[in-house]
């Protein structure tokens, strides 16, 4: 268990010799989904970079500004606040929601529950649920007065906290990704626990080891795959994050400012602002910061490995 | 980024031929009650919102704002407000339904089909620039979409596909953790050897692929067919930003529209419409998972066997 | 435009996706110059009689049965009308649309607050081409005064809000409450029913800019003075500080419930008594029966509260106009729906349907004014809201940015809700953040 590479049949000796023949073959392939691909991403990307260097105003129209609007980013604090709240965000929430999301696939996997594709096929569930509908959703469950915090307040005589105030928006806003991710993760870990050999620790067991041990030397490296790549669009999906924090503003408008994670902010520069330029200057600076934490990620993940 | 190639699966890494022990029955480890508890308080969480959803479903806009979230009000109107979100404004539901139907059998059909085979030639072939790939697609992917919207409107408008269903389809083709998942499916699902055999015989790729690879990769396809599936049906940004008339919208944004309605002065507050609609955009989704996931199962075990 | 910068010239060249600058270009600054509507000779009956398409975007659910009426009566037009969403996604779809030259609709439903932006980078038809300047006088002061703002008529009004106070007669009588003339009184009755019942307020507020520049325009504060591209913001004037001291002792004194207007959680409060008055737009009426019903008989309006006793003088909220974008085809077609919707016998449709209308022959229309309403008891609700139209002060100004304004009025207003911050350092905020957006965006703005 020490190759690093990719899953390619580099490794297999008859490739090489057929290689320029099939050298092109692969782009066959892979041809339409990058065609697609280059012209829903990448085109608008290198749009936004092209964008980023103008400056348009109401007033005066549009001038080359050249470096301008990245230099104001560095110098805003609005953008640094939003980053800093994301990263908080992405220490906590991530590693809560992956932690559950892997014990409850290694439960599911151990075929010790009873009921194992009812718990599956329930929790995999809020999935499911549209980002729309579910930040709706717990939004009116969060309410104090007629929600159903508000009805245990009541029904229990005690009074919790308001999940929407400023202190707390974003533990609440946690929670919803969490019960929205967990089952979605779940699957990935699972799926990827189903192909380890059971051969594998059957001998283990044989051998001795408690379960503890079977699962911290051979399920979980067997799973690291699995593990980096949950890591990496966890990481992109926290740093992205956009759709419940803008339904919930209606709700909670002061606690939730414009500026309240990076994309939010992007998106009101674009849509209420009209500084296109600047909101693709910010979208630019956490696609970068965004690549360089997964690119950690993944390097750490790999040397543990080796 | 040429180093951003995922971590190979745990099965790429075995040495092959692999072996798999069928699970025994009389192997079968011991039920534990204390982990089945444990579990079951993931469960209530990830069930008591959508126990939520269905009470307040039965519930009549009065009932809503009166009677305790999680129990039944004081009348039964779940089948009226069914029958009120099916005909509302002319049935505009069923017709949003209809196109959320169009985006996902096109939209989460393409995007499966192009991870099929952007997976397997990642797997299988060599050709240059491979590294790059999924070097630039994960790249490409942590640029936040929202801020792209104006760009890509910009451009789908010039390209005259804003305000059609193509506006929705297209940048649904693209599932990256599809893509993902494809390739570590198919080096791990196809024997290379199969391939090389089917070469001697003279197939040509496409055969090839569509005779040996393709049922091979059933299983795997099942799943990421469900992921993109979950992404078209939820689908809300891109659609918000490209449609204008209602009569294209998917019922996320149908939902969206009627929620705005309490919002509108002149407007008509249907909170318990937008309830019952949320209900029923859930169903499908729920029926359908139930249904692949005997496929999903059924298809493991193919491969299990295969092996 | 500065489109033939070197610099520019060279990046567009160098770059495959060329054809990407010309969206660009549009985006600077709307449309490069208003469709030649001046030369129009405005004859849009021969357009009728020629037919053809129109596209309307707008929320307003009224205009649906103005539109079939009209297709009627004209069998050669069609009038396609889309609800691109409310307010701010509209105006989104709107500037999405103008910026790329393509999808741009014939007849745009504009809020008020939101015209200043869309004219001054003449985005609009101007209507005097069509003689729309000899309307002044049809429409009520507020109304007019905001569709022609620096100048031009670049809408005609549809409905407006003038303010009133509406109030829950069965928890105000239940509580002894008197109906507050002055807002010195509102705050005690705000007071006095939450220390009867801990759970009900007398009105909610979680910080709405609309709200709040309402009641500052009452006050008579013109916090915003608009002379072309020059700005002026300044919310230290009497009128801003007065709202801002009586509003304070609502938010110190948790007289205000926190619940966010049009949230379910609003509803319910309105349904049940808990929220028991609102200040707001006229509008509320069609509002409350159509979606309260539950609370059918309870409620009543009586006239806004007054900063001075004895004072007249009332405030616009909300309300909003139907606009010719420049970029429309059809635009002698386009004003021909228009003056019917908003001039002709469309207005005694939309008054039918429950819209509160803008022009004064309707406000003063007996048959309008004495209609009782059950609602609310039989009260003949109209001729309070009426009265308020016409007694709406004058000389108030919307920023020509006043979307984006809004749009962070809850990152600094806001906070005063939420935190120690104070309303009057939230307006300084708000304030500093709006004219530092201005400065962006080559407004000269003074504080």
């Amino acid at each position: 268990m020490t190759t690093t590479s990719p899953p390619t049949t580099a490794s297999t000796p008859t490739v090489v010799h057929r290689r320029s023949r099939r050298r092109w073959t692969g782009w066959m392939f892979v041809g339409p989904f990058m065609a697609v691909f280059a012209l829903v991403f990448l085109a608008p990307i290198v749009y936004s970079l092209y964008l980023s260097v103008f400056r348009t105003q109401m007033v005066g129209g549009t001038t080359f500004v050249g470096l301008d609007n990245y230099a104001r980013a560095m110098s805003d604090p609005q953008f640094w606040e939003g980053l800093g709240r994301v990263s908080l965000f992405l220490v906590v929430q991530v590693p809560i929601m992956l932690g559950i999301a892997l014990l409850v696939a290694l439960a599911i996997d151990s075929g010790r529950l009873y009921g194992k594709s009812f718990f599956r096929i329930s929790i995999f569930m809020p999935y499911a649920v549209p980002a729309v509908v579910a930040s709706l959703m717990w939004g009116f469950m969060y309410g104090t007065r007629f929600g159903l915090v508000g009805n245990l307040n009541e029904a229990l005589g005690i009074s919790l906290p308001d999940p929407l105030s400023p202190g707390l928006v974003l533990a609440s806003i946690g929670n919803i990704v969490t019960w929205e991710f967990v089952g979605y993760n779940m699957l990935i870990f699972y799926a990827a626990l189903r192909v380890v050999p059971h051969s594998l620790y059957e001998a283990a067991e044989i051998d001795g080891a408690g379960q503890w041990r079977v699962i911290g030397a051979i399920k979980l490296p067997a799973i690291r795959g699995a593990l980096v790549i949950a890591t990496i669009f966890s990481i992109i999906g926290s740093f992205q994050l956009f759709n419940e924090p803008s339904i919930l503003q209606s709700l909670a408008p002061n606690a939730i400012t414009t500026a309240f994670t990076p994309n939010l902010y992007a998106y009101s520069l674009s849509f209420s602002g009209q500084q296109y330029n600047y909101s693709a200057t910010v979208a630019i600076i956490m696609g970068l910061i965004t690549m360089v934490i997964a690119y950690v990620v993944q390097l750490r993940g790999m040397r543990k490995e080796a | 980024m040429t180093t951003a190639t995922p971590a190979a699966p745990a099965a790429a890494r075995r040495p092959a031929p692999r072996l798999r022990t069928p699970r025994v029955p009389s192997a079968r480890p011991r039920r534990s009650t204390l982990l089945t508890v444990l579990t079951a308080i993931v469960l209530v969480y990830s069930l008591i919102p959508l126990v939520w959803l269905l009470i307040n479903a039965t519930k009549t806009q009065g009932d809503l704002f009166s009677s305790f979230g999680l129990w039944f009000g004081d009348s039964f109107a779940l089948w009226d407000n069914v029958a009120t979100t099916l005909t509302y404004d002319d049935g505009v539901f069923v017709r949003w339904l209809a196109n959320t139907v169009l985006y996902v059998v096109v939209g989460a059909g393409g995007a499966t089909f192009l991870a099929i085979l952007g997976g397997y030639a990642l797997a299988k072939f060599d050709f240059p620039g491979k590294r790059g790939v999924f070097a630039v697609v994960i790249g490409a992917v942590a640029v936040p979409g929202t801020a792209l919207a104006v760009p890509t409107f910009l451009m789908f408008s010039q390209m005259g596909l804003t305000n059609t269903p193509w506006a929705v389809i297209i940048p649904s083709l693209i599932s990256p953790f599809g893509l993902y998942l494809m390739w570590t499916f198919a080096a791990e699902a196809i024997p290379t050897e199969l391939l090389e055999a089917a070469r001697i015989d003279g197939a040509g790729e496409f055969r090839t692929f569509f005779r040996v690879s393709l049922p091979l990769l059933a299983p795997g396809i099942v799943t990421v067919l469900l992921f993109t599936m979950v992404a078209t049906w939820n689908n809300y940004f891109l659609p918000l930003i490209m449609l204008r008339d209602s009569s294209w919208y998917p019922l996320t944004l149908g939902l969206n529209a009627w929620n705005a309605q309490a919002a509108t002065a002149g407007g008509e507050a249907i909170f318990n419409l937008v309830i019952t609609g949320s209900l029923l955009t859930i169903v499908p989704l729920v029926v359908a998972f139930l249904l692949l996931q005997r496929f999903w199962q059924s298809g493991l075990a193919a491969g299990s066997v295969k092996e | 435009m500065a489109r033939s910068t070197p610099w520019r010239r060279a990046l567009t060249a160098t770059l495959t996706a060329g054809a990407l600058a010309v969206p660009l270009a549009a985006c600077s600054g709307g449309a490069d110059a208003p469709a030649d509507s001046g030369e129009a000779t405005a004859d849009a009956a021969s357009a009728l009689e020629e037919g053809g398409e129109i596209t309307v975007w707008a929320w307003d659910p009224t205009l649906e049965s103005v539109a079939k009426d009209f297709e009627a009566e004209h069998p050669n037009v069609t009038v396609n009308l889309e609800n691109v969403g409310t307010g701010n996604d509209q105006y989104t779809a709107l500037q999405n649309a103008i910026a790329a030259g393509d999808g741009v609709p014939d007849v745009a439903q504009i809020e008020f607050y939101a015209l200043p932006q869309f004219a001054l980078s003449d985005a609009l038809t101007d209507l005097t081409a069509y003689g729309a300047d000899q309307l002044d006088g049809t429409f009520t002061p507020g109304p007019w005064g905001a569709v022609t703002q620096g100048g031009g008529v670049h809408a005609l009004p549809t409905d407006s809000g003038p303010m009133a106070l509406f109030y829950n007669k069965r928890v105000f009588d239940k509580y002894d409450i008197e109906v507050p003339t002055t807002w010195d009184e509102y705050v005690e009755a705000a007071r006095k029913l939450h220390e009867a019942d801990p759970k009900a307020y007398l009105t909610n507020d979680v910080g709405d800019a609309g709200f709040t520049t309402s009641l500052i325009w009452q006050a008579g504060g013109r916090p915003y003075q608009v002379d072309g591209t020059d700005v002026t913001i300044d919310f230290t004037d009497a009128g801003s500080q007065q709202f801002a001291d009586t509003w304070q002792t609502m938010i110190d004194d948790e007289l205000v419930a926190p619940v966010g207007s049009w949230s379910d959680e609003w509803y319910q409060g309105l349904s049940d008594g808990s929220i028991a008055s609102l200040v707001i737009g006229a509008w509320m009426r069609g509002n409350l029966e159509s979606s309260v019903p539950d609370a059918s008989g309870d409620w009543a309006v009586a006239p806004m509260p007054q900063w001075e006793d004895g004072g007249q003088a009332t405030a616009e909220n909300g309300g909003s106009s139907l606009a010719v974008p420049a970029a429309s085809e059809n635009a002698d077609l386009a004003w021909a729906f228009l003056e019917y919707a908003t001039v002709g016998d469309g207005i005694a449709t939309r008054v039918d349907e429950g819209a509160f209308p803008a022009t004064t022959a309707e406000l003063e229309d007996p048959e309008f004014r004495e209609q009782e309403f059950e609602y609310f008891g039989g009260q003949k609700v109209n001729e309070v809201l009426a009265d308020s139209a016409s007694q709406v002060a004058e000389g108030w100004q919307y920023l020509p940015f006043q979307v984006y304004a809004n749009s962070i009025f809850n990152d600094t207003v806001g906070q005063a809700y939420v935190s120690g911050t104070t309303l009057t350092d939230g307006l300084a905020a708000w304030q500093e953040q709006s004219a530092t957006f201005g400065n962006d965006q080559g407004f000269a703005v003074n504080q």
